[in-house]
C-alpha cells in the first residue's frame, strides 16, 4: 500500500510544471511531516577547478540546503530512470533510429541548470533528453517523442535527437553545429539587452570542430553572453580522447577565452562553476569555457555496446566511486540531511511517474497520416505538397 | 530616405543594387529586430556596394562585419534567428555558402518541420550567385538547383530592380528562411520603376512568377539575368514573327507551375533557360512538372532546355562566353523547338 506521503508525493508531482518552482516538491512534503530533526543547510568542501586565463576559481566552500538537495536528487533521479527505460523500450523495438542516453552525466545537465535561469537559453548535442527534462519537458512527451506518438514534444516528427522547448534550442543532429547556434543565441541577448546568457554544450568529440573555434573567435571578439560547455565523458563514440585529439585540455581550447575544468560527476561542482561563468558573462566580459569531466554508463548510442574500446572494469569504477546521484545521497545522508526512508519514497514516485509515462507512450497513437507535411513553414499559408507520384498532393498547414 | 533619392538616375531609373539597398534600409527601419551580417558589409559599404551607406546610417549593433569564417557566422545568424531577431546573412557570393550549406539546409530549413511547428527561423541569406565576369571556376557556380531541392526553403531569384526591392522586403518579412539569389552583373543595371514600388509597403509575393512578355508561339521560362537575354531573343524573333512569351521566374523554390502551365496550354511550346548547369537542374525541373501536369498533352514539341555548358567555368573570354547561354543561343533553340 502507499504511505500518505507517496500519494502526497504523486499528487504534488501531478500539480508540477516548471520542476524548478520552489513551489512544488520538498517545500509541500515539509508540510506533511515535521522534518525538525533534518539539517536545513550544509557547506560542502568540493573539488577546486583547474582555471585558464583567471585570476580566481569558483568558490570550493559551498552551502547546499536540503531542499536543494532533494531537488538535485529528484531530478537526477528522474533524468537515470528515463533513460534506463529508453534502453529497456529500446531493446523491445518500441523506440527505433538512434537513441543516445545521459545515464551517468546526469550531474552535468542538473549542475548547470542550478547556475543558471529558466528564462536563459541552452543548446545542446544530440545526447539531449536530459536536458529537455531540465529545461522543462515533460517525462510523458519526452517519452512519447521516442516512441514516435502524437503525443510527444514535437508531435513525433524530430524523434531523439530534435526535442525543443521554450529557451531549449534542441536536439541538433549535426556534431558541432550546435554551438555557432547557440553564439548565437547569445548575440540575440546581447542584441536585445535582457541580461540572458546562452549555454552551448558540445562533446569531446567535437571539440575539434573547426566551427567551433570559428565561434569562440566570434564570440570574444564580440563579448557575446556565451558559456561554452564541454562535456568530456572521454570518449567521442568509440574513440577515446587521447586518439583523437592533440591537446585534451578541453577547458584551455578557447585559448583567449577564460576556462575551468570542473568535476562533472559532482552536482554542485557544476553549479558552482556555472554560476561562477554566469556572473562573467552577465557582468559584460564576454564568453566563458567550462569543461565538465563526466562519463556515459551506455555506449555512444543503443548500436554501441560501449565495451570494445573501454573495460567494464572503467565502467564498473566509475559507476562505483563517482556516481553523482550516488555522491549526492551520501552527502545528504551523511550530513543528517534526509532520511533513507525519505530518499526511497522519492525513488518510488520517480519510478510510478517514469512507468505511467512510458504507459502513455507506448499507448498513445502515431501521428495521423494527414500531418505528414504540416509545419513545413511558419505562420505561412495553406501549402500544396507532391506525394511519392504525380497523383498524389498532400496538404501542409503551418 | 536621401540616400535613395539619389539612387534614381537622372531618367528616373534605378539600379538593381540601389533598389536592394532600398529594401534592406527601409526593413531595418520598420522592424528593430532585424539586422545585416556578412564579410565587408558595414565598414567597406558591402563587396559589391550593396549595403552602402547603411553602417553609417544603423551603426555597429545592426550592420555586423564577421570575419571570414562562413560557417561560424552563419550559424550564429542562424542562432540569433532561433532567438527571435531577423538577421540578413550576406554571402559574398554563393560559392562561400558551401562552407555553411550545414547551417543553411540542418539548422535552417529543416528545424520548422522537425520540431513541429515549435521553433521558427526567419532568416534571409543573400548574396550574388552564379556567374561573373572572369572570376573562374570555383567563383562561378550557380547555386538555385541545390538549394531549391530542399523542403524547409523558399529560393527567389530576382531580375529586375523592382523585383529586387519587392522580393527582398518580402523575404524579410517572411518568417521563414529564405535563400535570395542576386546576380552580381545585374546589380549596375538600370530599370524604370513603378510608382507602386516607391511606397515602404511594396512587396512582391514570394512564389508567384511574371509574364514579363505576352506571345503566342512558345513559351520562354527563365530567371535572375537570363530573363533580358530572353527579352532581347524574343525581339530579334518578333522580327521574323515568332512571338516569345517570356517568363520570369521570379521564385525558384516554390516553382509557379500554374503560370508556366497556363502559357505553355496556349503556345504549345516549352524552353527554359538558366545560367546553370543542365544536370538535375531548374530547367529539369519545370520540364518534369510540365510533364506530370496538364499543359503536357498541349505541347507539340519535347521541351528544351538551354543551360550553361556542363563544364566548371574557364577563365579565357572567349572560353567564358561560350560556356553561358548567349542571345543566339537562346534564338537557335527556340527555333528549333518550333520546327523552323
Amino acid at each position: 500500500g502507499s504511505s500518505p506521503l507517496v500519494v502526497l508525493l504523486n499528487y504534488i508531482q501531478l500539480k508540477i510544471s516548471p520542476f524548478f518552482s520552489p513551489r512544488q516538491g520538498a517545500a509541500a512534503v515539509v508540510s506533511a511531516r515535521t522534518y525538525a530533526d533534518f539539517t536545513t543547510q550544509a557547506t560542502f568542501e568540493i573539488k577546486k577547478c583547474d582555471i585558464h586565463k583567471l585570476d580566481e576559481a569558483p568558490a570550493t566552500q559551498v552551502v547546499m540546503t536540503r531542499d536543494e538537495g532533494l531537488k538535485y536528487y529528484r531530478v537526477m533521479q528522474t533524468i537515470r530512470r528515463m533513460e534506463l527505460k529508453a534502453d529497456q523500450l529500446y531493446k523491445q523495438k518500441i523506440i527505433r533510429g538512434f537513441c543516445h542516453l545521459y545515464d551517468g552525466q546526469e550531474a552535468c545537465a542538473v549542475g548547470i541548470e542550478a547556475g543558471i535561469n529558466l528564462t536563459d537559453h541552452l543548446i545542446t548535442a544530440y545526447r539531449a533528453h536530459g536536458y529537455t527534462y531540465t529545461r522543462g519537458g515533460t517525462v510523458k512527451e519526452i517519452m512519447a517523442e521516442l516512441t514516435g506518438r502524437r503525443g510527444g514534444i514535437a508531435k513525433g516528427k524530430g524523434g531523439s535527437m530534435h526535442m525543443y522547448t521554450k529557451n531549449f534550442y534542441g536536439g541538433n543532429g549535426i556534431v558541432g553545429a550546435q554551438v555557432p547556434l547557440g553564439a548565437g543565441v547569445a548575440l540575440a541577448c546581447q542584441y536585445q539587452g535582457n541580461n540572458e546568457l546562452s549555454v552551448s554544450l558540445y562533446g569531446d568529440g567535437a571539440a575539434n570542430q573547426g566551427q567551433i573555434f570559428e565561434t569562440y573567435n566570434m564570440a570574444a571578439l564580440w563579448k557575446l553572453p556565451a558559456i561554452f560547455i564541454c562535456e568530456n565523458n572521454r570518449y567521442g563514440m568509440g574513440t577515446s580522447v587521447e586518439r583523437s585529439a592533440a591537446s585534451t585540455d578541453y577547458y584551455k581550447r578557447g585559448d583567449y577565452i577564460p576556462g575551468l575544468r570542473v568535476d562533472g560527476m559532482d552536482v554542485l561542482c557544476v553549479r558552482e562553476a556555472t554560476k561562477f561563468a554566469a556572473d562573467h558573462c552577465r557582468s559584460g566580459k564576454g564568453p566563458m569555457l567550462m569543461e565538465l569531466q563526466t562519463y556515459r554508463y551506455h555506449g555512444h548510442s543503443m548500436s554501441d555496446p560501449g565495451v570494445s574500446y573501454r573495460t567494464r572494469e572503467e565502467i564498473q569504477e566509475v559507476r562505483g566511486k563517482s556516481d553523482p546521484i550516488s555522491l549526492l545521497k551520501d552527502r545528504m545522508l551523511s550530513n543528517n540531511m534526509a532520511s533513507v526512508e525519505e530518499l526511497k519514497e522519492i525513488d518510488v514516485s520517480v519510478r510510478k511517474e517514469i512507468e505511467d509515462a512510458a504507459q502513455f507512450a507506448t499507448t498513445d497513437p502515431e501521428p495521423p497520416l494527414e500531418e505528414l507535411c504540416n509545419h513545413i513553414f511558419y505562420n505561412d499559408a495553406d501549402l500544396e505538397v507532391r506525394g511519392t507520384n504525380p497523383w498524389t498532393t498532400l496538404k501542409s498547414v503551418s | 530616405m536621401a540616400a535613395s533619392v539619389r539612387c534614381f538616375l537622372r531618367s528616373g531609373k534605378m539600379m538593381v543594387r540601389d533598389a536592394l539597398n532600398q529594401a534592406m534600409d527601409e526593413e531595418l527601419e520598420r522592424d528593430e529586430r532585424v539586422f545585416l551580417l556578412g564579410e565587408e558589409v558595414a565598414q567597406y559599404d558591402g563587396a559589391y556596394k550593396v549595403s552602402r551607406g547603411l553602417w553609417k546610417k544603423y551603426g555597429d549593433k545592426r550592420i555586423i562585419d564577421t570575419p571570414i569564417t562562413e560557417m561560424g557566422f552563419t550559424g550564429i545568424a542562424v542562432g540569433a534567428a532561433m532567438a527571435g531577431l531577423r538577421p540578413i546573412c550576406e554571402f559574398m557570393t554563393f560559392n562561400f555558402s558551401m562552407q555553411a550549406i550545414d547551417q543553411v539546409i540542418n539548422s535552417a530549413a529543416k528545424t520548422c518541420y522537425m520540431s513541429a511547428g515549435r521553433q521558427s527561423v526567419p532568416i534571409v541569406f543573400r548574396g550574388p550567385n552564379g556567374a561573373s565576369a572572369g572570376v573562374a571556376a570555383q567563383h562561378s557556380q550557380c547555386f538555385a538547383a541545390w538549394y531549391a531541392h530542399c523542403p524547409g526553403l523558399k529560393v527567389v531569384s530576382p531580375w529586375s530592380a523592382e523585383d529586387a526591392k519587392g522580393l527582398l522586403k518580402s523575404a524579410i518579412r517572411d518568417d521563414n528562411p529564405v535563400v535570395f539569389l542576386e546576380n552580381e552583373l545585374m546589380y549596375g543595371v538600370p530599370f524604370e520603376m513603378s510608382e507602386e514600388s516607391q511606397s515602404k509597403d511594396f512587396t512582391i509575393p514570394i512564389g508567384k512568377a511574371k509574364v514579363e512578355r505576352q506571345g503566342t508561339h512558345v513559351t520562354v521560362v527563365t530567371h535572375s539575368r537570363y530573363v533580358s537575354h530572353c527579352l532581347d531573343a524574343a525581339a530579334v524573333l518578333a522580327k521574323e514573327g515568332i512571338e516569345c512569351e517570356v517568363i520570369n521566374l521570379r521564385t525558384i523554390r516554390p516553382l509557379d507551375v500554374e503560370t508556366i502551365e497556363a502559357s505553355v496550354m496556349k503556345t504549345s511550346h516549352l524552353v527554359t533557360v538558366e545560367g546553370g548547369w543542365p544536370q538535375f537542374g531548374v530547367g529539369a525541373e519545370i520540364c518534369a512538372m510540365v510533364m506530370e501536369g496538364p499543359a503536357f498533352n498541349f505541347l507539340d514539341a519535347p521541351a528544351t532546355r538551354v543551360t550553361g555548358v556542363d563544364i566548371p567555368m574557364p577563365y579565357a573570354k572567349i572560353l567564358e562566353d561560350n560556356s553561358l547561354p548567349q542571345i543566339k543561343d537562346i534564338i537557335a533553340s527556340i527555333k528549333k523547338t518550333l520546327n523552323v
